[in-house]
């Protein structure tokens, strides 16, 4: 099997890498540092392969931080910053839909 | 309720203390992810969408009140304050920290709880009747052989990495509460013609990408055997299922692929090397498993008290939920409650802590201290007086867990779907929210009679949605959500893979067409008896495909 950091990533648009925190599993994105925030807005947008295959591949070296980096697609907002661009990274940023006060969701 | 000795209590001790080392380890970065993930999933820890998740095995579904403290307090001190039940007696936490899993774990060991064979490729929680034990219509406890098998797999060498997870479940009632032909093993307990007592085994069942049902290998096995056999049947397995391909790599695989009369000449071909060795039960080993099984006191009491007669009559409310969530017990005077976690609205399976405190409490008062869980997401207090329903049940609808629509229409069984689980396609949750609002008449669901929804929110089926009176499986198409409908599935003794109504509806659209179909069976019944299935198997599904898809 090649390794995800052997692996060229096709993106069609947007992205940003995201993962979970390894001490409590939080949903985390990859910073311009290099570091990791739980707030989309604070995300390293890129949107070509190469700079997502760089970005991806730094991410997954940091196996200390955060666990199972991959990268999510994203749309950019009208103030200019990234939106989630799938349900799933939706429910993943924002928490799950079903009753909040059992779920803390949305 | 079982009495776990000492040796139990060190295997779990012992396992937490490793795991406390191993998740240090992990955090300091002396341990790779790649090497830690296979030694969280032993402990039943997945990384989901938000959090880790912690699976807790239920064995057997038999739960004590102190267990059920010690799960209120993991929901309210490591977790958000509750808790969910699965498909598969077991229960798990959504939001739980990795670095609070030690002392999580810890607390949970203090009453014998683990996760230990919750994930991975080994032998599952095995599982096994709700009303074990107390049911009019079983032939002895199933729960005995769900114990030794419990303890023959636990940490077993040869079976602790298998080819894939491996589920095992064992019925012991004419009418099957288990599921057990979806089972990788299903057993179930019968008499022969001769009177002895012993087991059908059934092997190959499975829901998942590629569904069956299983088929029968033996039609009769003394209880002797059924350590030797079982061990036969897993290593045949181990030996000859494919490791290349995930997705091929479950025993009902292989039955399909060898036929299950070939794979039952190499199970038998195997089992007589080991039949007669030291797998073959010593009548005293059963026994002494059997006197660890601690049944109540029962007081001597009258079947139907005229006071029960009375309060069902004054009080409509009370009447009906006898009526829905009461069923009758083996020693007279006593009955078996199930408590609903499907409240109108709420997400299928779920309590709070709060909830779950409340219901140890009520277990100690009404229920001997003892609590079930049935892999249709409720509870079950088993050992209730009848003469103690009627102040159970206020205190039951007071905590909002006494819904009257057991095996109902809002009785939905749903997996977490998209909302917690990285597996998933789209969501299940919500989908069962909107169907319990659609169908709060309680009245228009006693009208429509048993009827099953069970939705999954990706083709890995843990919310059972090919045996599901109505199934509903979640799709992906172009990144929106669609729901794929089938009709005439069944999980009891004449299991049955549901046959697919037509093209996937999306989101918005599944509650209507839910709400079409049950329409539709109630034009196309021959008689108000007529069950939701009986009818579908009747008619088939093409009369409710034309009206379903003539409107949407």
């Amino acid at each position: 099997m090649t390794s995800p950091l052997e692996q060229k990533l096709k993106i069609t648009g947007p992205v940003v890498v995201t993962a979970n925190r390894l001490r409590d599993g939080a949903v985390v994105y990859r910073m311009p540092d290099g570091r990791w925030s739980p707030r989309l807005e604070d995300a390293t947008v890129v949107n070509t392969s190469p700079a997502a295959t760089a970005l991806l591949a730094a991410a997954i070296a940091d196996d200390i931080s955060a666990v199972g980096a991959y990268a999510a697609p994203v749309r950019i907002g009208a103030d200019g910053r990234p939106e989630p661009g799938n349900l799933r990274e939706r429910i993943r940023h924002t928490g799950p839909t079903v009753v909040p006060a059992i779920a803390g969701g949305t | 309720m079982y009495l776990y000795d000492e040796l139990d209590r060190t295997i779990v001790t012992e396992r937490v203390a490793d795991f406390r080392d191993q998740v240090g380890r992990r955090i300091s970065g002396a341990l790779t992810e790649e090497e830690f993930k296979p030694l969280r999933l032993m402990n039943g820890v997945y990384l989901q969408l938000h959090a880790y998740m912690l699976r807790i095995a239920i064995p057997y579904g038999t739960l004590s009140s102190p267990k059920l403290r010690m799960l209120a307090h993991v929901g309210r001190r490591y977790d958000r304050n509750y808790g969910h039940f699965t498909t598969r007696q077991n229960i798990q936490f959504n939001w739980i920290k990795l670095e609070d899993l030690p002392d999580a774990t810890a607390d949970l060991a203090s009453v014998g709880l683990h996760g230990m064979q919750t994930s991975g490729n080994c032998v599952r929680n095995i599982t096994t009747d709700q009303w074990a034990g107390v049911a009019p219509d079983e032939i002895e406890d199933p729960r005995i052989w769900a114990e030794l098998l419990r303890q023959h797999c636990t940490m077993h060498p040869e079976f602790s990495f298998l080819p894939r997870k491996f589920k095992i479940g064992v019925t012991a009632a004419a009418h099957d509460r288990v599921a057990v032909k979806i089972h990788d093993i299903g057993l179930r307990l019968h008499r022969n013609g001769a009177g002895e007592v012993g087991f059908e085994v059934l092997v190959g069942g499975g829901l998942g990408r590629t569904p069956f049902i299983a088929k029968s290998i033996r039609p009769f096995l003394p209880k002797r055997d059924i350590l030797s056999y079982v061990e036969a049947i897993l290593r045949t397995y181990n030996q000859f299922a494919r490791r290349d391909n995930l997705w091929k790599a479950r025993i009902k695989i292989l039955v399909h692929d060898l036929g299950a009369e070939a794979f039952a000449r190499e199970v038998e071909a195997e089992w007589q090397h080991i039949k007669d060795g030291p797998l073959a039960l010593d009548s005293a080993v059963v026994a002494e498993i059997a006197s660890r099984f601690r049944y109540p006191d029962y007081a001597r009491l009258e079947d139907n008290p005229p006071e029960l007669a009375r309060l069902r009559k004054a009080d409509r409310r009370f009447d009906t939920w006898v009526g829905n969530a009461v069923a009758n017990h083996k020693v007279p005077g006593y009955a078996v409650v199930t408590l609903s976690l499907k409240p109108e609205g709420g997400p299928p399976g779920d309590a709070t802590s709060d909830q779950m405190d409340a219901i140890a409490d009520l277990a100690d008062h009404y229920s001997f201290g003892e609590i079930r869980v049935g892999h249709e997401q409720n509870l079950v207090f088993p050992h209730v007086a009848q003469r103690d329903l009627a102040e159970l049940w206020h205190a039951l609808d007071h905590i909002g867990v006494a819904t009257p629509n057991v095996g109902l229409v809002s009785d939905i069984i749903a997996c977490p779907g998209l909302d917690y689980c990285s597996l998933a396609n789209t969501r299940a949750i919500p989908v069962a929210q909107e169907l319990t609002r659609r169908f709060r008449d309680l009245d228009l669901a006693r009208e429509l009679g048993r009827l099953h929804i069970n939705i999954s929110g990706c083709i890995n089926a843990c919310g059972h949605h090919h045996i599901g009176h109505i199934g509903i499986l979640g799709v992906e198409k172009n990144g929106e959500e669609f729901f794929q409908i089938t009709l005439g599935g069944r999980a009891d003794e004449k299991a049955e893979l549901g046959a697919l109504l037509g093209p996937a509806v999306p989101y918005g659209k599944v509650a209507d067409v839910v709400e079409e179909v049950v329409a539709a069976y109630l034009e196309l019944r021959e008689r108000p008896n007529e069950k939701f299935v009986e009818t579908v198997k009747r008619v088939g599904v093409q009369p409710f495909k034309e009206r379903v898809y003539a409107t949407h």
